[in-house]
């Protein structure tokens, strides 16, 4: 058939031109599309974003968003960092992975310490009461054996010596990554490593975010934060690279006892010392790797605790590129932990014990990938490049159904793809606060009580939620969460200024009763009786995203049940947070994330003596309330009992009497797991939950293959598509070349 | 030339101390070191005493552009943009307000950035020329209508809609290419794949119709007719004589970009997960990274002031009657 071409000179032209031109430019083109063929010749999907030959490993895949500010243990604070140095460093505590309520059992100590109790004159007194407690001894004993993950800053040469703590810049000029230290170490854990860290909680150039709360409680910690600023003042030379050696400067409040114990002393008493042991702030540091990482030069190529951790967890850090990926692989020197072997009600009937007793780790490397956008990240969920996932609100019809009744449920695709969903109210709060040192929202009096309980009753939040959080989260009824003690389900629980218990369930007043409460609070048909003008409030924002328009028109039509006008004062966050510095705020929307599971990590938000504008504190609505501030000061001692439960709900009380706050609600978190995944359950306390994790990945690549098959009629159609375009193109043009001879020899003498 | 370039660098002196100091203004108009510091320390638990700490630590304690407490040139000296502005001109970038090495950040992430923006440059270069081209030679034909309609059509789509329905497209439903990522080395090639299809048809459409205009003004010239006169073929005019002709207004906006290549595509790495320097700027500015946004502002500058210059150079390559003196 080719042979016919030479007769037509048109197509020869074709063929030439296309060569000249066509080709040329799809050149690279048709090399990648080979490329791709080639590879796809082992039946590996085309889309798969990981490297060839991991597709069989014992590998978990996931994400993170933004890259971790901090990964040194006395700096990191969010819950995206936790994520990877929760696995790294090990506190002297942890909490059970399946047990509900949360509890603390030991991590690295060998049981969870008990206090013992002194009066200002040093004598041990015993906790009844009877005499003031000045401070509380915790004496943790740690266990021996544990070794620290093999790192450059333990190796040695035959004599003894560190091998690289002494390097010079020469030296540190051709390091680039530890990776490029061709020695490693490791030595055992020691209880001196962690007197070391928390004495890093006031180095001066850390800016531990807990200094300022330590402070408060550990004794000598802020005079000890002095000694050090003065220390590195006094280091000649660079200051920001000079090692601040904390060992030649003894802090009172921590203490080596022996090689394996030591002594935390508090002002006091603090019974959520024993939370705070649970958090990677109170993690062991090994002082070679501080040297080893102190020395010049080596900040300038990231070698820094920031960069490197050093811990003695399951897993240690091979990979940090936090402009891509990040890289968690088995610890070689893990000390050896096995699955729980006790559970929460129901957790072995789904499946929850059945790895019981065995050792943990379970997988052998985690690749956590940037992903910034929600779009790619839930697409490449479905297609089983990653385990697991969370629900963005685009993402959210395409993964549940809410039936009629409300009831939520995972969506046939879902249910077919074999993922499960798992959803557990988070220990936070989102709440709306009345500014407390405002004249008309704040105060105290009958008066501002009933404005602020009538705003409370028209505000929807049950509303809210379904509009704006896809049913994702749960009316709150005070300050304190499910799964805190103190929370307290069914009538009992409710708000009773904005709730009625009706048919076993709380409902909402009318809105009838919320204007009754506002025209005592002397604003009848959102009118100041006293001066016959509007009630104006202002609600101050930082509303930038596409969804805030919606959501500040919803919250203006619920003042609007009341005639109360609702003026949106938006601005960037940095001047709304000036307003809130300053008082200057009416009405705002804030939130909380629980440190520990603990009513005094909520309550505190309501604490006057924490009050934001006074004391720069967490109190942002500046509530003072004398009756108040008494009781927290003696519930937040107390040990968990049926006494302090009966303080709570006094305390609860008075919060709802006073409304600083509309509750708000407690959002729900929705995950899914794909079937592969196994021993997931919702722990949001405990950071350290990968150990607990365990993957199939045979049937991963199973899955993976089967729903990644490349799809390649339409590239059949495009071709036949462009060709369809270019043929007549070019046609077109060889007869015009053809036509001009003619026009000229038709236009020549 | 020498002497030109040379000039045309001391130039450059005054126009990035004044980029420089604009960033400065912009940049602390919005932002108050307070602000800077709250960010860096996090949310929850930060006392006015380590906000001090931290400004005093980092050089941010300081009157931002004059010192009004001291005396003499100390008054201008002993100010954030005095102080942070000397280390730029000898290219010490110092560390982002997290502690973390800004050179070692830029290298990093410029070759993921080049690996997407060279093809796209190139490959672009070549369909919208070719493009433009095909639409000249068709002129007013129906070839050329509906060429430029679609071409308008295909401009005024919002890139976002191509990025969002190539990876739906082409990484959901079709499998071909992961939907985002990145990897080093020939791995790449599989990521980069998708984003420049996608910029390559975001940009046919405004390329297009600019090169065309090009195009079609060098061919009512003149010495197209006396190259027509002379009898050569309408293929042999058009990339003999129109093309090399229309050099000079291509070379103008292309060579400008050479340079800034290694500065990546904001919304294309962001979406693509790109580890690029676009994505880079856009974390630095929502994490209120003054020492990094005050470098990348510096290097953009610098890059574009190179790109101007290698512009005028290349003018010379291309029309010989130009002299630069």
């Amino acid at each position: 058939m080719f042979k016919n071409i030479a007769v037509y000179p048109w197509a020869s032209k074709l063929l030439e031109l296309i060569s000249r031109v066509n080709l040329a430019f799809f050149k690279p083109g048709w090399l990648l599309l080979l490329l791709m063929l080639l590879s796809a010749c082992d039946g590996r999907p085309w889309n798969n974003p990981y490297p060839r030959g991991e597709d069989d490993l014992n590998i978990m895949y996931s994400s993170f968003s933004e890259r971790p500010k901090h990964l040194d243990p006395a700096q990191s604070y969010s819950a995206m960092e936790y994520q990877f140095i929760g696995q790294i460093y090990e506190p002297p505590l942890q909490y059970h992975y399946l047990k509900r309520p949360y509890s603390l059992i030991p991590l690295t100590a060998e049981e969870v310490p008990r206090p013992r109790f002194y009066d200002a004159a040093g004598n041990q007194i015993a906790d009844d009461g009877a005499i003031e407690v000045a401070f509380s001894v915790y004496d943790i004993h740690i266990k021996p054996g544990i070794k620290y993950q093999p790192h450059p800053a333990f190796a040695k040469d035959k004599q003894g010596n560190f091998l690289y703590h002494n390097l010079g810049r020469d030296k540190i000029d051709s390091l680039f990554t530890l990776a490029d230290f061709t020695q490693s170490g490791t030595r055992e854990l020691v209880a001196e490593d962690y007197v070391y860290q928390i004495k890093r909680l006031a180095h001066p150039r850390l800016f531990s975010p807990i200094l300022g709360v330590m402070s408060e409680y550990i004794v000598g910690l802020a005079e000890y934060s002095k000694t050090l600023e003065k220390a590195n003042r006094s280091l000649s030379g660079d200051g920001t690279t000079r090692y601040l050696d904390l060992n030649r400067y003894p802090l009172k409040g921590a203490e080596v006892i022996d090689r394996y114990t030591y002594r935390i002393t508090v002002k006091g008493k603090y019974p959520q010392l024993v939370y705070w042991l649970a958090m990677p702030f109170f993690s062991p540091v090994p002082v070679e790797a501080d040297i080893f990482y102190s020395q010049p030069g080596m900040a300038e190529k990231n070698l820094t605790f920031d960069w490197y951790p050093v811990g003695t967890g399951p897993y240690q850090l091979t990979v940090n590129d936090p402009n891509r990926k990040m890289e968690l692989v088995r610890n070689p020197n893990f000390h050896g932990e096995t699955y729980p072997s006790e559970g929460g009600d129901g957790d072995a009937s789904l499946g929850l014990l059945k790895d019981a007793g065995k050792a943990l780790p379970f997988i052998d490397r985690v690749v956590y990938s940037l992903e910034k956008e929600n779009i790619p990240l839930w697409n490449k969920f479905l297609q089983g490049y990653y385990d697991t996932s969370g629900i963005s609100s685009d993402s959210f019809d395409q993964a549940i159904s809410i039936g009629s009744r409300g009831d939520i449920a995972l969506t046939e695709d879902m249910k077919e793809k074999g993922i499960r969903l798992q959803t557990a109210v988070n220990a936070s709060i989102y709440y709306m606060g009345f500014n407390m040192m405002d004249p008309v929202t704040g105060g105290y009096g009958e008066r501002q009580r009933k404005l602020r309980q009538a705003i409370s009753i028209a505000l929807d939040y049950e509303e809210y939620i379904s509009i704006f959080a896809n049913g994702r989260g749960i009316a709150a009824q005070g300050a304190i969460p499910p799964g805190i003690f103190g929370y307290i389900p069914g009538q009992a629980g409710i708000n009773t200024y904005v709730y009625n218990w009706i048919n076993g369930r709380a409902v909402r007043k009318s809105i009838a009763e919320a204007r009754k409460l506002l025209a005592e609070a002397g604003y009848e048909n959102g009118v100041d009786q006293k001066t016959g003008k509007p009630l104006v409030l202002h609600f101050d924002v930082t509303a930038g995203g596409p969804d805030d328009k919606a959501r500040m028109d919803w919250y203006r039509k619920q003042f609007q049940k009341l005639d109360i006008q609702l003026l949106v004062r938006n601005t960037d966050y940095n001047r709304f947070r000036d307003k809130m510095r300053n008082g200057n705020a009416q009405i705002f929307m804030w939130g909380w994330n629980a440190d520990y599971p603990d009513p005094e990590n909520f309550f505190f938000l309501l604490y006057g003596p924490n009050g934001k504008v006074k004391y720069f504190g967490e109190n942002a609505a500046n509530y003072d309330s004398a009756e108040f501030n008494q009781l927290f000061e003696k519930m937040k001692n107390m040990e968990n009992s049926e006494q302090r439960l009966l303080i709570i709900e006094e305390m609860n009380e008075i919060a709802r009497r006073d409304s600083p706050w509309i509750w708000g609600f407690h959002p729900k978190s929705f995950s899914l797991y794909h079937s592969w995944y196994y021993n997931a359950k919702r722990n949001l306390m405990a950071n350290n939950t990968l150990k607990y994790k365990r993957i199939d990945p045979e049937l991963r690549k199973e899955r993976r293959a089967q729903w990644n098959q490349p799809v390649l009629w339409p590239l059949a159609i495009l071709a036949l598509f462009l060709l369809a375009v270019i043929v007549p193109a070019v046609m077109t043009y060889i007869r015009r070349e053809h036509q001009a001879p003619k026009i000229r020899r038709a236009i020549s003498p | 030339m020498l002497a030109y370039i040379i000039r045309r660098l001391l130039y450059a002196i005054p126009i990035l101390i004044g980029v420089n100091l604009i960033t400065f203004m912009l940049f602390f108009i919005v932002n108050t070191p307070d602000d800077m510091a709250r960010m860096q320390l996090g949310m929850k638990h930060v006392t006015p005493q380590a906000i001090e700490k931290w400004k005093a630590e980092r050089g941010y304690d300081k009157p931002v552009l004059y010192n009004q407490a001291e005396n003499g040139m100390a008054v201008i000296t002993n100010t954030i943009f005095y102080e942070k502005s000397l280390r730029l001109f000898v290219f010490e970038f110092g560390f982002a307000d997290d502690g973390r090495d800004i050179a070692h950040d830029i290298y990093q992430r410029m070759w993921p950035s080049l690996a997407i923006a060279l093809p796209i440059l190139i490959f672009g270069l070549l369909t919208n020329i070719t493009v433009a081209m095909l639409l000249a030679f068709f002129r007013a034909s129906y070839i050329d209508v509906a060429g430029v309609i679609t071409l308008v059509g295909l401009m005024s789509i919002s890139s976002l809609f191509y990025i969002i329905s190539g990876q739906f497209l082409i990484g959901k439903l079709l499998h071909l290419v992961p939907i985002s990522g990145y990897d080093t080395g020939l791995n790449a090639l599989k990521f980069i794949v998708l984003p420049v299809l996608v910029a390559l048809l975001y940009g046919i459409g405004s390329g297009g119709r600019w090169y065309r205009t090009i195009f079609l003004e060098e061919i009512g010239k003149d010495y197209v007719r006396t190259a027509r006169a002379k009898g050569l073929s309408e293929r042999i005019v058009l990339f003999r004589h129109v093309l090399k002709n229309a050099m000079i207004p291509i070379l103008t906006g292309v060579v400008v970009l050479l340079p800034l290549l290694f500065m990546g595509s904001l919304i294309l790495e962001s979406f693509f997960g790109v580890p690029g320097l676009g994505s880079y700027v856009i974390d630095a500015i929502r994490a209120q990274d003054f020492a990094i946004v005050r470098v990348m502002v510096f290097v953009g500058s610098i890059l574009y002031i190179i790109g101007l210059i290698l512009t005028d150079i290349s003018y010379t390559f291309v029309d010989p009657r130009i002299r630069l003196s």
